[in-house]
Order: C-alpha cells, then sequence, then structure tokens
C-alpha cells in the first residue's frame, strides 16, 4: 500500500498543467502506433472468414482450394484450437469450432503474402451450415421460450462474482434488495414507471484494430498490438493456448483512441492462432473499418425498466429497476457490465428501498465489450429522466429535487456500503449556476425553441476486487529519472500524469522526467489493464510508491555521506539538501556512481532503481441474493452536467447551444488535461445523444460506414463548454486523486434529453435524437401538423 | 497487375518509386517511403486521417492512386516542421491541448495548413467548416479549433 499522500502538501508539478509528454511526437508524425511498426519482407498478411449467419451450426469446412492458392501459407479454424477466452466467464473459442452465434463470428483464418491474396483465399474456403433460429432482443433472450445459444453455459470457467443460469440464456444475473419496497410503494406521492430501449453504439476509435503475432520455433509468442490491456492479453491468450504467461510476449505502442475498444481480448487471439502455423513468419492482422463496426467490441444495447416513487417532500423512497444487457454472442465484459450497473442502480441518490434484477443475456448479436462509462451511460439515460419526471410530477424544480436526493458521504449505497465523502452537491450547484438555470433565453429564431435540462452522475471503477498496479523509477548519469509503468497512454494522459507524480514525488522538475512510452509484458511493471478510470489512481499510487522508494534510497547514500540523519535531508528541484548544514549535491552522476567517504575510505550508494505497488485490498464479495456488502467498489466518482438546446420546430434537428459539467476528481494532478477529457467525453457524449445507433436487422448491422453511422463532426459542436473542476480528496488517491476519463460521457445524453423536454414539453425517451425521432415525437404530440 | 515507375517530391525530397498500378497514395506514403505519419482510418475517404497536401490541395491519399502522382508535389505531417522549427498549426495545438490519442492529429494539421495557405484570416465558422472531414473522436474539437485560430493570428504577427 502506498502511503497515503491526501494529508501532504501538494510538491509541484502535481496540480500543475504541464504540456503533455507525449505531444511533440505526435505533432511531427513520428509517433508510433501499432500499425506503423515496420517487420521487413517477411511479413505475412491475414484475413478472417466470417459467419455470414447469426447463428448456425457449422456442419463441415473445407479449406483445400484456398490452401492451394498461390501465397496462401496457412489457414486455421476452430478444429485446430480448443481453448477458451473470456475476462470473466470463458465462453468463447479463438475460432467457432461447432456454432457460429453472431454476424462477423471467425470461421477460419488465413495468412498469405499479400491482403489481397488472402482476402481471394477467403471466397475459396467452403462453409456448409445449418441455420437456427436466433435472439435478436435480450428480453427474449432471458425467456424460457428462446433458443438456447450456450449449452454448455454450466461448464464454463467463471469468477466467483459473477452467476450464470446454466439452462438459459442468462450468462450473469445480479440482484439488489435494499430495504422493504413493497411496503415503499404505499407512502409514494408520486411513481414514474418508464422503459428505454437503449441501441448498440460502436467506439468508433479512428485507429482500427491491428495486431501482428510472432511464434518462434520454440513455440514462444510475440504479439504487437494496439491494446489497452496487454497484460490481460498476454494471459488470457497464453491460458486459451494452454500456455505459460511468460511465454507470451504483448508490445503495444501508442494507441490510437481505445474507449474500451482495445480491452481485453478482441482479434489478437486471431492473428497469434494463425502465426502458430507460420513457421516463425509475423502475421499483421488488420481489421477493416467496416469490421471494426461490428466484429470488435460493441457498446452493448440495453432495455432498461425503471420504477421510482418519492414523497410529498420530495424524498425519494423507492425503486425497483431491471435491467437486460444485450451481452452479444459471448461476454467478454458484458456480465461484469450488468454486475456494475447492479451495484449502481440508484443512481448517485440516496434512497431506502431498492430491488434491482440486472441480466446478462446472450444474444445473437455483436459482442458486447467495455465502452468508456462501462454500462453507465446507459443506465442513466432513464434514472436521469425518470428523476427529472419525479421532480415536475410533484411541482418541484429538478435542480432541488437532485439537491434532496443527491448522494452523500456517509450515506448508506445500495449495497450497505458507507459513502465516502464526495462532491456531487458541489457539482451539482455549480454546473446549475454555469448553464444559467431557471433562466430562459430567447430563441435564435421563431421558429426554433430553447430548453436547459441538466443530469448528475456517478461510476465507480468496475474490475475484480484485486486489480493492481506497479512501477519503476530509476536514476540515470545526468540526474535525470525514467519512470516504468504498465498503463497504456490511450489519449487520456496517463504517461504525462506518471511523469507529474513521479517528479512531485521524487523532488525533481517535469522536464527531467522520461516515461518509457511503449509497453511490453517482458519489462514493463504489471499493470491489470487500462480501463474504469483507474490509472490515475491505481497506477498513480504505484508510481509515487516507487518514487518514494527511490528517494529514500538516495536521502540515505547522502545522509551516509554526510554523517547525517535522512529526515534533516530533501531533495528539491534534483537537489538533495540538509537542512541541517545547508549542504546540497546534484543527483547527477552520484544516484548511479554512489558518493566516494570522506578521506577517500571508499563509496556509499549504487544505481538507485526505486519500486512500487498498489493494490486494493479492501473490496468484498457481495451477497448473491441481496447484493449487500461492506465494500461493493473502491470508490465513486461524481458529477454534473448541463446543457441549452434548441429545437428546429420546423425539421426537428436538435441543436446543443452550450454545455457545462462539473466533476469531483478528488485532485486535479493536470487541471488543464482534466478540462480535455471533461469537454471530449462531453461532445463523445452529444455524439451518443444526437447521431449514434447501431442499425441492426436479424442480426445484420445497416450501417458499417462512417456515411451511415455518423458521428460528431467539428461542426456539431458547441462553442461554449465549461469545464469544472471539483476536489474533495480521495483517502487513498495520490494527493486524493480520483478518475475522471470516462465520468465526462455518462451524463450527457439524459441532459439532452431533460432539455428537450424543456424547450417543447416532449419526453424523447432513448437515444438517438435524430431530427427525424424528434420531428415524428412533435407529429405526435400535436406540436406540429 | 503491372509495375510502374513514378517520380514525386515528397517533403521536398525528389523520390522514384515503382508502384503496382491499384496501390494507393497512402499505401505508397507508408509502405514504399516509411512516412507513416500519414495515417490510414478507414481506407474509404471519410475519416480525414490520411489527408495530405497533393499540389498544395489536401486530399484523402486513400481515395488516391499512387500512378496519378507522376510528377506530382506531397507534403505531409513529416514534412510540415522546417529544421526543427514547428509549423504554426504544430506549435499551438500543442499549447492549446488539442492532441490526446494523436491518431487524427497529422490529417488535421494538414488540413489546417491548407485552410491557412488558402485563406489567412479565417473566421471561426471557416475552421469549423474547413475540419468537418477529419473526424476525431478524444478532443471535442474545440481546443483543435483554438489552436488553428491562434496560429493564423500568429502567422499574421509574423508577416506584418
Amino acid at each position: 500500500m502506498a502511503t497515503p499522500t491526501l494529508t501532504k502538501k501538494v510538491p509541484h508539478p502535481v496540480g500543475d498543467s504541464v504540456p503533455r509528454v507525449d505531444a511533440y511526437e505526435k505533432v511531427i508524425g513520428a509517433a508510433q502506433f501499432a500499425d506503423d511498426l515496420q517487420f521487413g519482407p517477411g511479413l505475412l498478411y491475414a484475413r478472417i472468414k466470417r459467419s455470414h449467419l447469426p447463428h448456425a451450426l457449422i456442419k463441415k469446412i473445407d479449406a483445400s482450394k484456398a490452401l492451394a492458392l498461390p501465397g496462401v501459407k496457412a489457414v486455421v479454424t476452430g478444429k485446430d484450437f480448443s481453448g477458451f477466452l473470456g475476462l470473466y466467464l470463458q465462453d468463447r473459442n479463438i475460432f467457432c469450432r461447432d456454432r457460429v452465434r453472431y454476424v462477423g463470428d471467425p470461421v477460419a483464418g488465413v495468412a498469405a503474402i499479400s491482403e489481397q491474396i488472402a482476402e481471394q483465399a477467403l471466397d475459396l474456403i467452403e462453409v456448409e451450415y445449418e441455420p437456427l433460429p436466433g435472439v435478436f432482443d435480450p428480453e427474449y433472450g432471458a425467456s424460457p421460450e428462446a433458443p438456447l445459444l450456450h449449452p454448455d453455459l454450466g461448464k464454463y470457467e467463471v469468477a466467483n462474482f459473477i452467476f450464470p443460469e446454466p439452462g438459459t440464456n442468462i450468462a450473469n444475473h445480479f440482484r439488489i434488495r435494499k430495504g422493504d419496497i413493497e411496503a415503499a410503494w404505499s407512502q409514494c406521492a408520486a411513481i414514474v414507471e418508464r422503459t428505454y430501449r437503449i441501441p448498440h453504439v460502436q467506439h468508433v476509435p479512428i485507429e482500427p484494430h491491428v495486431a501482428t503475432a510472432q511464434v518462434d520455433d520454440q513455440g514462444k509468442v510475440t504479439l504487437w498490438g494496439s491494446s489497452q490491456s496487454p497484460f490481460a492479453q498476454r494471459y488470457l491468450i497464453a491460458k486459451a493456448l494452454g500456455m505459460s504467461q511468460s511465454d507470451v510476449r504483448v508490445i503495444a505502442p501508442f494507441v490510437g483512441g481505445g474507449f474500451g475498444s482495445k480491452a481485453g481480448v478482441s482479434m489478437e487471439a486471431l492473428a497469434v492462432a494463425i502465426a502458430t502455423k507460420t513457421r516463425g513468419r509475423p502475421v499483421k492482422l488488420r481489421l477493416t473499418r467496416e469490421e471494426e463496426f461490428y466484429t470488435a467490441f460493441v457498446r452493448q444495447g440495453v432495455v432498461t425498466h425503471f420504477k421510482m416513487g418519492c414523497d410529498q417532500d420530495g424524498n425519494l423512497l423507492a425503486m425497483e429497476n431491471r435491467f437486460y444487457w444485450d451481452g452479444g454472442a459471448y461476454t467478454e465484459y458484458g456480465v461484469n457490465m450488468t454486475r456494475a450497473s447492479g451495484y449502481s442502480s440508484s443512481g448517485p441518490y440516496d434512497v431506502p428501498n431498492v430491488k434491482t434484477d440486472s441480466y446478462c443475456v446472450y444474444t445473437n448479436h455483436p459482442v458486447g465489450g467495455p465502452m468508456r462509462g462501462f454500462g453507465m451511460p446507459e443506465m442513466h439515460v432513464g434514472l436521469e429522466q425518470c428523476i427529472d419526471e419525479l421532480a415536475h410530477a410533484i411541482e418541484m424544480d429538478p435542480v432541488q429535487f437532485r439537491k434532496i436526493n443527491c448522494v452523500q458521504g456517509g450515506d448508506t449505497l445500495v449495497t450497505g456500503m458507507t459513502m465516502h465523502p464526495t462532491g456531487l452537491s458541489e457539482c451539482l450547484a455549480k454546473t446549475a449556476e454555469a448553464i444559467g438555470w431557471g433562466r430562459k433565453d430567447p430563441p435564435s429564431a421563431p421558429n426554433k425553441r430553447r430548453g436547459k435540462g441538466i443530469a448528475l452522475m456517478w461510476k465507480a471503477p468496475a474490475m475484480p476486487p484485486n486489480a493492481g498496479s506497479s512501477a519503476k523509477v530509476a536514476m540515470n548519469e545526468d540526474g535525470t529519472v525514467t519512470v516504468s509503468v504498465g498503463g497504456q497512454e490511450i489519449g487520456q494522459g496517463s504517461f504525462t500524469v506518471a511523469a507529474q507524480l513521479a517528479a512531485g514525488a521524487l523532488g525533481v522538475p517535469i522536464e527531467s522526467v522520461r516515461v518509457i512510452k511503449r509497453l511490453d509484458t517482458d519489462s514493463s511493471p504489471y499493470e491489470w489493464q487500462t480501463v474504469a478510470s483507474r490509472l490515475t489512481w491505481s497506477m498513480g499510487n504505484a508510481v509515487v510508491a516507487a518514487a518514494q522508494d527511490a528517494r529514500q534510497q538516495i536521502l540515505e547514500v547522502v545522509a551516509k555521506a554526510w554523517d547525517e540523519n535522512p529526515d534533516d535531508l530533501d531533495i528539491i528541484e534534483g537537489k538533495v539538501i540538509s537542512y541541517k548544514t545547508e549542504e546540497s549535491i546534484s543527483l547527477k552522476n552520484i544516484a548511479i556512481y554512489g558518493i566516494p567517504m570522506p578521506g577517500d575510505q571508499g563509496w556509499v550508494g549504487g544505481p538507485i532503481l526505486g519500486r512500487g505497488n498498489f493494490m486494493p485490498t479492501y473490496v468484498t464479495g457481495l451477497d448473491p441474493e441481496t447484493g449487500q456488502g461492506p465494500r461493493a467498489v473502491v470508490h465513486y466518482t461524481t458529477g454534473a452536467q448541463a446543457v441549452e438546446v434548441e429545437v428546429d420546430m420546423d425539421t426537428g434537428k436538435v441543436e446543443i447551444i452550450r454545455g457545462a459539467a462539473a466533476f469531483d476528481v478528488g485532485k486535479a494532478i493536470n487541471p488543464d488535461m482534466v478540462k480535455a477529457q471533461i469537454e471530449g467525453g462531453f461532445v463523445q457524449g452529444l455524439s451518443t445523444a444526437l447521431f449514434e445507433g447501431m442499425q441492426l436487422k436479424e442480426g445484420v448491422l445497416q450501417n458499417p460506414s462512417f456515411v451511415d453511422y455518423r458521428i460528431a463532426t467539428s461542426t456539431d459542436v458547441p462553442r461554449d463548454i465549461k469545464a469544472i473542476i471539483v476536489e474533495v480528496g480521495q483517502d487513498d488517491g495520490p494527493w486524493g486523486a480520483r478518475g475522471v476519463g470516462e465520468h465526462s460521457m455518462v451524463p450527457t445524453i439524459p441532459a439532452v434529453a431533460n432539455a428537450i423536454y424543456d424547450a417543447i414539453g416532449i419526453r424523447v425517451g432513448a437515444p438517438p435524437y435524430s431530427s427525424e425521432k424528434v420531428y415524428l415525437a412533435m407529429l405526435d404530440a400535436g406540436l406540429v401538423e | 497487375m503491372s509495375n510502374h515507375l513514378i517520380a514525386v517530391t515528397v517533403n521536398g525530397e525528389y523520390e522514384q518509386v515503382e508502384v503496382p498500378s491499384q496501390m494507393t497514395l497512402l499505401q505508397m506514403l507508408r509502405d514504399k517511403l516509411a512516412l507513416t505519419g500519414t495515417k490510414n482510418g478507414c481506407n474509404a475517404g471519410e475519416c480525414g486521417s490520411c489527408t495530405v497536401l497533393l499540389d498544395g490541395e489536401p486530399v484523402n491519399s486513400c481515395m488516391v492512386l499512387a500512378v496519378e502522382c507522376q510528377g506530382a508535389s506531397i507534403v505531409t505531417v513529416e514534412g510540415l516542421a522546417q529544421d526543427g522549427v514547428l509549423d504554426p498549426v504544430q506549435q499551438t495545438i500543442l499549447e492549446h491541448g488539442g492532441v490526446q490519442c494523436g491518431f487524427c492529429t497529422p490529417g488535421i494539421l494538414i488540413s489546417a495548413r491548407a485552410l491557412l495557405d488558402r485563406n489567412p484570416n479565417p473566421s471561426e465558422d471557416d475552421i469549423h467548416e474547413s475540419l468537418v472531414g477529419n473526424l476525431c473522436r478524444c478532443t471535442g474539437y474545440l481546443r483543435i479549433v483554438d489552436a488553428v485560430k491562434d496560429a493564423a493570428s500568429r502567422q499574421a504577427e509574423v508577416a506584418a
């Protein structure tokens, strides 16, 4: 456990908006991404034969013609690989073996001397299928009538906090039973009951997935990939291939956008499996943009049912929620999203009586993965609209209603855990003020109407209880410091934060810190995964511990050389100083070569290498029947967002005029980068609110391109987004810090929906709030003719 | 499939490259000249990550055949800085925090350079419009727009 830093003075550059350590190489085109690595003329190119059916048995695969095509070096199928993949529930083979479960499911893989030849070979692979009825709706999938997608569900290896129901399509069922829900309804002055069907969306990293694999003559694997999870990939791929973890090496350069899509194992094992048959030649698999849309992870769809009630004074009394998560064909993360939305199912509110059933359901849809917010944006869509409706039902201002009910330090949460101190009320007040809550501005044209909406949010890192981090801090001859971490830079700024924390904890200027910018499981220290907005907090603690370790070693060396007490020494701006004698010495040279003892009496010291780790040790299990337990999660980041919109009555077009958002980040290590996360998340949230949705028809995606699946462009963004930082310190974060990367897009959709209601008096329900949808809703309501 | 020998000027350097008929300019830059700063995000002319200047005009290099570039002058992100001095758009995007994952950045910088070349004094709307073909999933665009605005005014100061 790291030494708590919360109560200590904050040393520079912690808390300073220093420039990003990775930006220069990115603006000159020198930063290397996975597709930029050079493998020489021996490189082979892989393509994947995929199922065109959503659900079918595989009767026969004949690859003989493909193998005979000149230039084809290997063809592999499911019969070659019997192992299973899966982070929490091992339910997926690398290639399908006896059945396909979604359109895009990998059936065979080809390696050839060019991408064109590999592509030609795919057409020569003959696959005979026996089509089966499919499941395209999670609620139907959970019913006894639905065809069974995983008859072996009871045999799969599963984490002890996931509860599959063998003989059904339910991969996890998470329950909350708090208080007496039935008795509570009779106390309510108002009750709102609503259902929302949230569509699948795609992460859309601008860099598509790419992985290059090589297997040497000893059978050892090297994988170069765009990865948020090199260590998890090493673990899972080794397990699936029956290998030892240390015989798999994952090298991960910069990631060109992740948002969760490059966490865990999605397509990487395909490249490795093919490379086992190419006799030492490296194999590159690069997804096309079309494949990216439905064969990489997607943000799963969900059907959410909410029922909630309050008394006449506005106190929330009860919530009853049922979530049917569309886990897709396999559930790399879906089972845990189901759990996370269950233990956070009250939203950021103090509710005495809660009953939640959250189901992860297998469907014949693309595989659900983690996406920025991990279920929270989807859950908050309905939750925060119902809160608004309840406020209106008792004729209370929605901000006032939220102020009365929002969670405070000391509250007993839905799981029985006690809430830590949080600045949610402050976030609410500041956001409302920034958007000019209560003031109605005139529209820009007579055919337009304006409105304002607000939404709160919370989210905890969703991860196993013991997800760990480690870090190394090594001194160099010139007095500079090299920091090694296993957490990835995916654009969020983790390397810069690592540099700042190391500089602050050690006592050197930021310019003296180098961060190793390419992760390598053979040499980088272990990190569970770059997910869950956990790096600043967890990896940050490990970096601080490593820097403090190095610092202590240096102080002891100098103390010995100077015959002083280490407690009288300090390191400031790269110099060791003595408060007692006012002597000082630069770290240059001494941190490697040591210091000569007076009178030529030998030397003291040696190369300084600090190490540090962090793992939360206090998260407890939850009762499977009630979801109750002392500590469900490490902490919650909370926040609020507000928007002002204008609705065009002639077209239904919704324009976001401006936005404001505040999040309690505990302590902003780099305030400018925190604001950049708040702005970027706001726009990604806006994009999912107005434009995005995967149109799946009988399991076939109708819009797998940027033309048909639109994301926000530079012309869609409001010119004014106010990002506000609130700091109520986290007791075990570095100088109080906790994460904010994902949180910034959690409340956007309901804030927009509530603003649309404020503008035109219509509840638009589930996103996207396209012109067509809004216009039709106005027609239905008789608002336009 | 036949090969063609073409002569091009890339970032001011004369090059001769042997390219197959179907090879795109993007592939030629990345695979033949190892200029990997230009990115492949969709290979369909929709995301703007592969934007380069072709005889001064911004193009999606995934939509241009390499053989069409015989005799042309091409500028990629690697060619923006001169003798270690960053182009104003590179300098300001750094200072305004307009870079996150960095994958769209090369294409954005080229589009911004093209805008300032044809319109040294763009309005905020002009800048938003000029970047509409460059998708960015991280930043939310505002810092990038601020950076381009700032670059324009710095250029004007230098010119004055």
